[in-house]
């Protein structure tokens, strides 16, 4: 049950805090159920009956005890209504609060069908922008910023906390408190077009240590290839469509329609979650985006094997 | 089943046909009117939700709608209620020629009313395609100048019908007073519509 | 003329020589031309409810194509953009082409008989809504088939059904096709509205009306005020994608969010304008089948009365992950709490309906248990999903998925499989077979739990809606299997269901006006009714009149010309004769005319202007009055 992408995971503020209110609400509402089958039950198979019906000729009659039992059901159901409603408000304000006073300013625009992921650092030299990826350090509060490039899009990391929608011309926000480690997966929750299924989010809550090398790391602009091959998937990408729409800092590749891909090989997954990363899904996704990812924004360019082998290569330099 | 009923009363005497509540035809009119005022609340509704968006209303450097045709429009529509009313009670006096009088001086003032609608339009300062504002007072002059155009030729069928003989039908007298209730209702929900066109554009900041 | 100077056979006139007499008045002329023409209510309510069998066939067999490609996970079987129609065509058909036009034909045919009347009012107008709905629906599947079917989810979310994203046709033909059957549902809201407050038996006061009428009369004044909603959207939607105009645009200060305000202002009242006729269902066949009334009679028209209210007040919880300012969110949390309180004591007066009576375990009674325990459960979620921290959790998940088909079919389409076994005899004169029914039944009520209760944990296990596919590894393999297993039978427990119907027809037992001894008077009549329903009018003094001693009868209407009683609004005391409208053509031409002009304002704006000289026509050809003949003298029974 408490996989990498599931409510009961628990491992945000907010997540845990859900779990219990869940968990309340769950108690609360099967104890309503059992009473109303248990009536049921009883009403369809009670042994020594006195009918008030068409055939005994008293069907008209409604006696005081059912009247008396209906002001207590309704006394009793208004009870449960009551503490569920107090229970969820009470929740709400509690998450409301443990996030606040953030330490960390995120913003992540939806785009069709990908996340581009920005940290916003203390000046535009340590401010950070990456794709698909979430890197949380674990037990500080995190406000992000939530924008939308095209359609509504939702944000939604269940292991940490609820959903948030991206709605172009507007600017919603969420707070996280991640409070354990481990690594989860996010994917979009509002339908948004072809490939609303592969939008995916891989998301790292890692200890302070680990969250500031891979913050730093990030900073870093892209290495300059030295192998061969490498260099002449280089210059395919620097040349050719590849940096029409992507971003490679510290390379003339400097558009941001597509992911940015400074860092792509250090992450966990190609094209929003749509393919593990490793060399062979790579090579597939390079080779023919169209066939893994339907209605992806990426053409299929038709590269030959050459230079194919070339792209691959330069693109695994992408640590 | 009938082999042998049971009969408590005889229904010949009842009539057949009636004003207001009474007749059927009075609940149609009622519940359409419900519907037309639950898409104008919507629709306006619509429009105080896009203004919430703006910091001016108009949105700079648009000018609100000149006045002259709108107020020209409401003037008319408003005294055209005195020739309505006086159908209405010409119908249910079951007085035939004050009712096709009455019935033509209401078709040539609807005539002029989708006159002076053409020059509102023209007026109003704003295309559609320019913003959400210029969108949604577009959308309410739109929707109300469909009802005045379906009731002006409801009249002019109805002055049709009351000079033939069919005129002379108790139930077309029901018809004709219900006319005049819904021709109430068009020109009642005009003046919400007036006020959000020409006045509040210029009352808000 | 007062009544002494009429002609008149009866009270003499009786018998067979009266029923031939109305029967001549009442029929319709044979052939296609009247088959188009009819006005009979009857006829209209059979040709709602098989076309709308017709689509939930359509709409069940994407069903199946959605759960053959999610049994297993990362498939590839259906592609992601077919799989994006799929399901949009399939919500899209259930909400707007099955469970509301379904409502309506039971209620088109029923209410009239249960009334004691002999027609609906505005006959022609409820000719004209069926066949909108059908152009509608034709409008939907065609574009389907042709591969230009909408593909942006049932509720079409701006921007991306807008002009810049939902290129083609595709959204222009959902949208238009929200207007066809928005026309169709507010005139059918209006008939029928009319004819619950006007045409009430002599004696049948509002607080001696079916639990149905009472249920049916707060739906249709719904529709009346949450359709305009969708028609409003829908026409601005139209009107951003065909004209230019910029509602939804918020480069130049639209807002996407206005769609979802005024989408959902229709949308959850909507969930109730299928669930009410559902409740009206679950009150007629329990009183039946138990032997006596409701319990409560006046508290379940108030509960009645309150969904009706509060279905306005929860919109919003369609949009708690929007980001609208969270203090406001507590009122909608409130208000959609609040709706178990009416639905509980609904709950709790059938039960103790049963408990003062003596069940018999029929089909029909066999739904309304199966209602109540799976009912019950998609309420319950629903509480869940009101609580704000807990539905930004579930919404948007397979949860939801699972709680909206528990609330749907658990809560509306289970008391429809009853009501239709339950009327079916008064509609056929034949009875539907016991022991199919029972078969079909239990599979249904089996497999269903096996189908969706498996989804509130797909949904918890973060499974979104809406994908065509899914990772395997995060726990969601079993719960889909099961759900793929489960659907396929549903699916043939719907088809043992529908060979019932169709076997029953002609093998099933002569049923007799009143087969299962019920109370209402709609079992006063033959089975099935004449075109002029009762030969009499029927008078009532009680809520439940063949319960209550021999039946009284009115004479006096006319029978050679088409003519009904209205009675006053509370009491139903007799207030005038009114003349039924003669089949006419021009309702379905005026309908004609209608498609015309919608689906060719799709691909040019200038088609509304140049539609309506024919559409104008039609209408006035319809409302021209017949040419009166002089001599005849009115005939009265």
């Amino acid at each position: 049950m408490n996989t990498v992408q599931s409510v009961f995971g628990g491992q945000g503020a907010e997540g845990a805090q859900f779990l219990s209110l869940m968990t309340l609400f769950t108690v609360v509402t099967t104890i309503i159920y059992l009473l109303v089958l248990a009536y049921l039950a009883l009403a369809l198979w009670r042994r020594r009956r006195t009918e008030h019906t068409v055939e005994s000729g008293d069907h008209a009659a409604e006696p005081p005890p059912q009247r008396t039992a209906l002001i207590g059901w309704v006394a009793l159901v208004n009870t449960g209504l009551i503490v569920l409603t107090v229970a969820s408000f009470l929740t709400d304000r509690a998450m409301a609060r443990t996030a606040s006073s953030p330490a960390l300013e995120i913003e992540i625009i939806g785009h069709q069908w990908w996340w581009d992921v920005k940290y916003t650092g203390a000046d535009p030299s340590q401010s950070l922008e990456t794709a698909n990826e979430l890197h949380l350090p674990v037990g500080v509060p995190a406000h992000i910023t939530l924008k939308s490039a095209d359609v509504i899009h939702s944000f939604w990391v269940p292991n940490l906390a609820g959903k948030q929608d991206l709605i172009p011309g507007r600017q919603t926000d969420i707070s996280i408190k991640p409070t354990r480690t481990g690594l989860f997966r996010s994917q979009c929750a509002e339908f948004c077009g072809v490939q609303h299924t592969h939008m995916a989010l891989d998301v790292t809550v890692e200890n302070r240590a680990d969250f500031l090398r891979w913050y730093r790391a990030g900073l870093q602009p892209a290495k300059a290839p030295t192998a061969p091959l490498a260099k002449a998937g280089y210059a395919y990408v620097m040349t050719r469509q590849c940096a029409m729409c992507h971003n490679i800092t510290g390379t003339e590749a400097g558009s941001h329609f597509g992911p940015d891909l400074t860092h792509l090989a250090s992450r966990r997954s190609i094209a929003a979650g749509t393919l593990p990363m490793n060399r062979g899904n790579l090579y597939g996704w390079v080779a023919d985006p169209q066939a893994n990812k339907p209605g992806s924004k990426m053409p299929t360019l038709g590269l030959e094997p050459n230079e194919l082998h070339a792209v691959v290569a330069y693109l695994e330099t992408l640590k | 089943m009938s082999d042998a009923p049971t009969f408590e009363r005889d229904l010949a005497d009842v009539p057949t046909s009636a004003f207001g509540s009474r007749s059927l035809t009075w609940w149609g009119v009622i519940a359409f009117m419900a519907i037309e005022a639950t898409g104008f609340a919507l629709a306006i509704g619509a429009y105080f939700f896009l203004m919430a968006h703006e910091h001016s209303w108009p949105p700079e450097p648009w000018l609100p709608p000149d006045l002259l045709a709108g107020t020209l429009f409401t003037t008319l529509i408003v005294l055209s209620e005195v020739p309505n009313t006086l159908a209405k009670h010409a119908a249910e006096k079951h007085d035939l020629p004050a009712v096709r009088r009455l019935l033509i001086v209401m078709a040539v003032i609807g005539a002029v009313l989708l006159v002076l609608r053409g020059f509102e339009f023209n007026s109003l300062n704003v295309r559609w395609t320019d913003n959400a504002y210029g969108s949604v007072i577009w959308l309410l002059l739109f929707l109300h100048t469909t009802h005045i155009a379906t009731d002006w030729a409801d009249t002019l069928v109805l002055a049709a019908l009351m000079h033939t003989r069919e005129g002379e039908e108790a139930r077309r007298f029901t018809d004709t007073s219900e006319n005049s209730l819904y021709w109430r209702f068009v020109w009642l929900t005009w003046l919400p519509i007036y006020l959000l066109l020409y006045w509040l554009p210029r009352w808000a900041p | 003329m007062s009544a002494a100077e009429l002609a008149r056979d009866g009270p003499t006139l009786h018998g067979p020589e009266l029923a031939a007499r109305l029967e001549r008045s009442w029929s319709r002329d044979p052939g296609l031309l009247g088959w188009l023409a009819t006005v009979d209510h009857k006829e209209i309510g059979r040709r709602y409810l098989v076309t709308a069998f017709v689509f939930l066939a359509l709409a069940g067999v994407l069903a199946l194509a959605m759960r053959v490609q999610l049994a297993r996970p990362d498939q590839n079987i259906i592609g992601a953009a077919r799989y994006n129609e799929i399901f949009t065509m399939h919500g899209t058909t259930m909400m707007f082409l099955f469970a509301v036009p379904v409502m309506d034909a039971v209620a088109i045919y029923l209410i009239p008989l249960m009334l004691g009347t002999r027609a609906t009012s505005f006959a022609r107008l409820n000719a004209f809504s069926y066949y909108v709905y059908l152009a509608g629906g034709m409008l939907l599947w065609i574009a389907f088939v042709l591969n230009v079917g909408p593909d942006v989810g049932w509720f079409a979310y701006v921007p991306l059904s807008g002009p810049e994203y939902g290129v083609g046709k595709r959204a222009d033909i959902w949208a238009q096709m929200v207007t066809f059957t928005e026309v169709a549902a507010l005139s059918v809201a209006v008939v029928l509205t009319a004819t619950i407050l006007k045409q009430r038996a002599p004696g049948m006061s509002l607080d001696r009306m079916p639990l149905f009428a009472w249920a049916i009369l707060v739906t249709s004044l719904m529709v009346i005020f949450s359709m305009p909603s969708v028609a409003l959207a829908s026409g601005m939607l139209l009107s951003d994608r065909l004209v230019g105009t910029q509602f939804y645009n918020p480069t130049e200060n639209g807002d996407a969010l206005l769609w979802q305000h005024l989408f959902w202002f229709f949308g959850h009242p909507e969930v109730y304008i299928i669930f009410l006729p559902a409740v009206g269902f679950v009150s007629e066949i329990t009183a039946t089948f138990c032997r006596r009334p409701v319990f409560a009679y006046p508290v379940m028209v108030m509960a009645v009365v309150a969904i009706g209210l509060l279905a306005f007040g929860l919109w919003v919880h369609h949009m708690f992950a929007t980001g609208l300012p969270r203090v406001g969110y507590s009122f909608y949390t409130a208000a959609s709490m609040a709706v178990a309180i009416p639905t509980g004591i609904q709950i709790f007066c059938w039960i103790t309906t049963m408990w003062l009576g003596r069940p018999r375990f029929d089909v029909p009674f066999l739904y309304v248990v199966a209602f109540i325990v799976t009912f019950v459960i998609g309420g319950l979620t629903g509480v869940m999903v009101a609580s704000v921290p807990l539905d930004l959790q579930l919404h948007d998940s397979y949860f939801i998925v699972a709680h909206f088909h528990y609330v749907l079919i658990g809560g509306a389409v289970f008391p429809l499989l009853g009501a239709i076994t339950y009327w079916y005899p008064k509609v056929t004169g034949r009875l539907m077979s016991e022991r199919l029914g029972k078969l079909s039944f239990w599979l249904l009520f089996g497999s269903f739990q096996l189908t969706f209760f498996p989804m509130h944990l797909s949904g918890m296990l973060g499974m979104p809606r809406r994908v065509y596919t899914y990772p395997a590894g995060l726990g969601l393999e079993l719960p889909n299997f099961l759900s793929s297993i489960g659907a396929f039978i549903v699916a043939l427990a719907f088809v043992l269901f529908i060979a019932n119907v169709f076997l029953s027809l002609r093998r099933g037992a002569i049923a007799g006006p009143n087969p299962w001894k019920a109370g209402g008077l709609e079992w006063a009549t033959s089975s099935p009714p004449p075109p002029y329903n009762f030969a009499h009018v029927p008078s009532v003094g009680s809520a439940t009149p063949l319960w209550d001693g021999p039946l009284k009868w009115m004479s006096g209407l006319r029978v050679d010309e088409k003519e009904m009683l209205l009675t006053t609004v509370v009491s139903a005391r007799p207030d005038l004769r009114e003349p039924v409208p003669e089949p006419s053509i021009w309702p379905f031409i005026s309908a004609l005319a209608l498609t015309v002009m919608f689906v060719s304002s799709i691909f040019s704006p200038w088609a509304v202007l140049f539609g309506l000289v024919p559409l104008g026509v039609a209408l006035i050809a319809w409302f021209w009055p017949k040419q009166l003949e002089p001599t005849a003298e009115p005939v009265i029974e």
